[in-house]
């Protein structure tokens, strides 16, 4: 079962019990909150993102799905919260980093994901394979970009 | 079919029909328990398709050739033999494209004589506001959606009958709910989610004592028992011919001769027409009445072919299987600690069954369950309201055909008993 051990890999698993970033902060004048479904499973997610001028602050969310959805939301959550000591991502940045996980998740297996840039969600590059769950993947990052987009 | 004894199915015999089944999952021999969403087809059916291509095929209806006189001869026969399939006259039968094109064509005929098309004989299914149409909360979204799609452009109030606990239909919820407002009753034969052969007779009888129109969602039974629809005495009734080992696009509407004749048609245009005028037609009889346009001859011609190797299983026979098939399933994941299974009621069922794996989301149970080969549906299977009424968003749903083996459903059990230790849910 090797296929599904390399979807499955340990640290997804791990995530979508131990979530990152689950629980919504309170809104203010500097967060815009996105809600997202996935029609086909009914997965769904809230998610806030908070800024500080260019940077952003933190990202929260809640939502239920399957293990690939909440991980994913865990790890976007928990690389955001890297870069929150050293005064938060830059908005640019984490906009970069969407593109370039989506064009990872739609590449089949072709572009894997790197652990340099993409931390723990990084193991999702396995699910580019099984393109059936990439908007299972994709939901908590569709969901950031919607987000910033209107803050 | 009890008291009637069903001679075995020799399911080897049959699993040679189906080329599908040669099919590999990765290393894994492929269990397709996935027939409830679409059934796999037998070789006749596929060869039925391309010989009438490769012979037959013109434009039916038209034309004074002879291929168009063969093609016609074969497209009509289809549709004696579906029909004959169902217990009914050939004109009783109006070819859609599947269920749902055959359940909004009655939703649009009504429709359409609310807004006063179809002359005096339309009247009576005519809706006026406050008017009610009365639907269960086991619906598949062809068997909801249009009928709130009616009542929003007529005015009429959209009902629902619950489902118990169990799976079963509420009937004292029905009895007082259909009433005097009631001007149609819509419900499935058998719920895609549940398995479960609802009671048609008690549900057609409130429904006629209002005076109300009935129609019945036939997909997931006319593939699995013995079907008599004007027996059954509905007014109306939908299938789909690819969930009855038949082709994608072709489908029925069943309807009785004198409400068929009263509707007016949905679809308009060619082959449908008598006299035609730049400011108005005149329309054939039923069927013909109902299909406009070009219609899905070699479909049909496979539809035909399916419901014959269906009728040479013997329907009684088939349905006979199924009990042995359902009652393995349910045993089995009953004895799976975490699996709760919706609608456990006993009584008449079919071999299809959904379950909820505690602590495990349905998508990665389909997973987890492909990578040993095993097919199944997961998420909502276009029934949200009846998972919202169980307390879920998603299900994982196991569904067996004529092909089904023991072992198969063996080996499915097995790889659903290991779902929650391999996702760490055993707690």
């Amino acid at each position: 079962m090797s296929g599904l051990e390399s979807l499955y890999q340990d640290l997804i698993l791990d995530h979508a019990k131990h979530r990152h970033g689950f629980g919504l902060a309170d809104g203010d004048a500097a967060s815009a909150t996105s809600h997202q479904r996935n029609p086909i499973c009914g997965d769904e997610i809230t998610l806030r993102v908070h800024v500080d001028g260019d940077r952003i602050r933190d990202v929260t969310w809640e939502g239920a799905g399957c293990s690939i959805s909440q991980a994913s939301a865990s790890m976007l959550a928990a690389l955001i919260e890297e870069d929150a000591a050293g005064g938060g991502m830059p908005r640019a940045e984490a906009t970069g980093l969407i593109d370039g996980f989506r064009e990872a998740l739609r590449s089949r297996g072709a572009t894997p994901l790197d652990e340099e840039t993409f931390g723990d969600a990084a193991a999702l590059s396995g699910v580019s394979k099984y393109t059936a769950r990439v908007k299972c993947a994709m939901l908590a990052w569709v969901a950031l970009e919607d987000a910033l987009a209107r803050v | 079919m009890p008291g009637i004894a069903a001679p075995d199915l020799d399911v080897r015999a049959v699993r040679a029909d189906f080329p599908i089944l040669a099919e590999t999952v990765g290393d894994a021999p492929l269990v397709y328990l996935d027939s409830g969403a679409t059934s796999q087809k037998p070789r006749g059916v596929l060869d039925a398709e391309r010989d009438f291509l490769e012979h037959a095929n013109s434009a039916v209806h038209r034309g004074a050739h002879t291929l168009a006189a063969e093609a016609t001869e074969l497209f009509e026969d289809a549709r004696r033999t579906v029909a004959g399939f169902v217990g009914a006259r050939d004109e009783e039968l109006v070819w859609t494209s599947g269920a749902t094109a055959a359940l909004n064509l009655v939703a649009y005929s009504i429709g359409n004589a609310t807004a006063g098309r179809g002359g005096p004989a339309a009247r009576r299914y005519a809706l006026a506001p406050g008017d009610e149409i009365v639907v269960t909360e086991a619906e598949h979204h062809a068997n909801l959606i249009p009928w709130q799609e009616l009542a929003a452009r007529t005015g009429a109030v959209l009902r629902h009958i619950p489902v118990r606990d169990d799976g079963t239909i509420d009937l004292d919820a029905a009895a007082s709910l259909i009433g005097e407002r009631t001007r149609v009753v819509a419900f499935s034969h058998v719920s895609n989610v549940l398995g479960i052969v609802n009671p048609v007779a008690a549900l057609t009888a409130l429904a006629h004592g209002a005076g109300a129109l009935t129609v019945l969602d036939a997909c997931q039974s006319a593939p699995h028992l013995p079907l008599d629809l004007p027996a059954l005495g509905v007014d109306l009734a939908a299938f789909s011919g690819h969930k009855m080992l038949g082709p994608y696009g072709i489908g029925g509407l069943y309807g009785r001769a004198e409400v068929l004749d009263a509707l007016p048609p949905f679809l308009t245009g060619g082959s449908m027409v008598t006299t035609v005028t730049l400011d108005e037609a005149g329309f054939l009889p039923a069927p013909q009445k109902f299909e406009a346009g070009t219609q899905p001859v070699s479909q049909a011609v496979g539809l035909a072919a399916a419901v014959r190797y269906l009728d040479g299983l013997g329907m009684p026979a088939v349905h006979a299987r199924e009990r042995v098939l359902e009652r393995r399933m349910r045993d089995g994941l009953r004895g799976i600690p975490g699996v709760r299974l919706l609608g456990d009621a006993e009584g008449e069922r079919v071999a299809l069954v959904a379950f909820d794996v505690e602590g495990v989301h349905a998508h990665d149970v389909g997973q987890f369950l492909d990578a040993r080969g095993v097919a199944v549906r997961v998420g909502h299977h276009c029934a949200q309201p009846l998972h919202r009424r169980f307390g879920l968003t998603a299900s994982v749903r196991a569904s067996a055909s004529v092909f089904t083996t023991e072992a198969e459903i063996d080996v499915f059990l097995d790889a659903v008993s290991g779902v929650r230790a391999f996702f760490g849910a055993t707690s």
